[in-house]
């Protein structure tokens, strides 16, 4: 087995990369959540003052990067590698943001899991020798997300309960070989699981089973359990999902206690805010994990952090066409 | 009471009535069904052509007025009444040129202040 694999899908880096810079950048809904003050900038409107939401999530990506960069006190030129993804078809808002930051660059896709997977990636990247720093991104923009997955904006249409709201925002982070800042330690790389479920009305409930594979293949791998880590935070499982997810590990002899949060459900005020069962979408958990918990990790409060983020690997073609929904989790353990 | 057009006022109650009962099966099958908007549309079309084409359509319009007229179904029924009416007149080509007969200007409203709406305004979410 190769010296840095635990298991069957866990790496634990000889060095861990440290996250030496992040920024975040979210829409106006999450700018009125519970989590508004963690971020670096908070869109005033959808449009950002672009004539389409596609050139708007291009922006923030953009902008994110920007400030991860600034942050990381390091110029655009000593980046390695631009990793990034989103939700549009050929991730164009990723393809375009890289055209203008100049930066070498691998274009990801995994749904909403993208930012945990492109932490793992730059994690292997970085802990191999392959780079000094590397920036990882996404994006996801209610408007261009709901356009292309549902319907068009215009025709309003109304939200099951167990729908979900894409969140609008970026997140960046820059990831170096050395420096201070918390560390990435473990990366557990999720298989695709996919259990016939067709209702693309209940992406947490389609995405819990991912969750609870990826979790549980860690936990065995690691020789770790719930108990290990301050805070078990999930991508977008949203209300449903993540009641889903702890009966799911529940079944297996792991019990999800007060330490285990979904981002989409932190992000906003699931009452008060018309988001239906909570946030999803790329944004959802990188906003989260670079805006609010690494603040909270820098203050103490959590002193090791795992993070699981889901994606749902459909088209609308393919849901069309009958097929159920794959889904998949990659999971990353950061620790102050 | 009798309206000055020589209508009943109770018309009113009727119609919304009738066509709230219209709606509500519309929200029952997005609630219970995992159909969507755009099968929903078609299901309540349909049915409206299909009890306009066997004359059951015409006395709920009679009965409800616009609340059996404006609902889609009461579109459904008018392409099955053009597209007879037209049978009649010219055979059975008139099954095809009739559907837009009393539907066209319902078509053409939609899609001109559907646009002019779309040049002015922004979707918000």
């Amino acid at each position: 087995m190769p010296a840095r694999k635990l298991g069957r899908s866990t790496v634990k880096f000889a060095s861990p990369p440290i996250i030496v810079g992040t920024g975040t950048v979210v829409g106006p809904v999450e700018g009125k959540g519970p989590l508004a003050s963690d971020f670096d900038v908070v869109l005033p409107d959808h449009a950002y003052g672009e004539r389409t939401p596609e050139k708007s999530e291009t922006k923030i990506l953009e902008q994110a990067a920007k400030i991860a960069i600034e942050r990381a006190k390091i110029e655009k030129s000593m980046v390695d590698y631009y990793m990034a993804g989103d939700l549009l078809n050929q991730i164009i808002s990723a393809g375009y943001s890289a055209r203008q930051l100049s930066i070498p660059y691998f274009g990801l896709y995994g749904a909403c899991s993208t930012c945990a997977m492109s932490l793992a990636l730059a994690g292997m990247v970085i802990d191999g020798g392959f780079a000094d720093y590397v920036l990882v991104a996404c994006s996801s923009h209610y408007q261009t997300a709901e356009r292309q997955y549902r319907y068009p904006i215009e025709l309003n249409i109304q939200r099951k309960t167990t729908s979900q709201y894409t969140v609008t925002g970026a997140g960046a982070a820059v990831l170096a070989s050395s420096g201070t800042g918390p560390k990435l330690t473990h990366a557990t790389v999720g298989k695709v699981v996919d259990l016939g479920l067709k209702d693309v009305h209940d992406m947490g409930g389609a995405m819990a089973p991912a969750a609870a594979d990826t979790l549980l293949t860690h936990f065995a791998d690691t020789g770790r359990g719930p108990k290990d880590y301050d805070l078990i935070l999930t991508g977008d499982l949203a209300s449903f999902g993540s009641e889903m997810l702890k009966e799911l590990v529940r079944d297996n002899g792991v019990e999800l206690g007060a330490n285990y949060r979904d981002c989409g459900l932190m992000l906003f005020d699931t009452k008060s805010q018309h988001v239906g069962a909570g946030g999803s979408g790329c944004a959802c958990s990188a906003v989260v994990t670079f805006g609010h918990v690494l603040k909270e990790m820098e203050k103490g409060t959590y002193k090791n952090v795992l993070l699981v983020a889901t994606g749902a690997l459909m088209s609308p073609l393919s849901c069309q066409q009958g097929e159920s929904i794959p889904c998949v989790a990659h999971a990353v353990v950061i620790e102050a | 009471m009798r309206l000055k057009n020589g209508g009943e006022s109770v018309t009113y109650l009727y119609a919304f009535l009738v066509g709230g009962a219209i709606c509500a099966i519309g929200q029952l099958i997005l609630d219970f069904t995992n159909l969507t908007p755009g099968h929903m549309l078609v299901i309540l079309t349909v049915a409206g052509a299909i009890a306009g084409g066997l004359d059951l359509y015409e006395p709920l319009l009679k009965f409800a007025g616009a609340g059996a007229l404006v609902p889609v179904s009461g579109f459904g029924a008018s392409i099955a009444r053009g597209a007879l009416a037209e049978a009649k007149r010219m055979g059975i080509l008139g099954l095809f040129t009739g559907v837009f007969e009393y539907t066209g200007m319902g078509i053409a409203v939609a899609v001109f202040f559907g646009t002019l709406v779309a040049l002015i305004a922004n979707p918000k979410s």
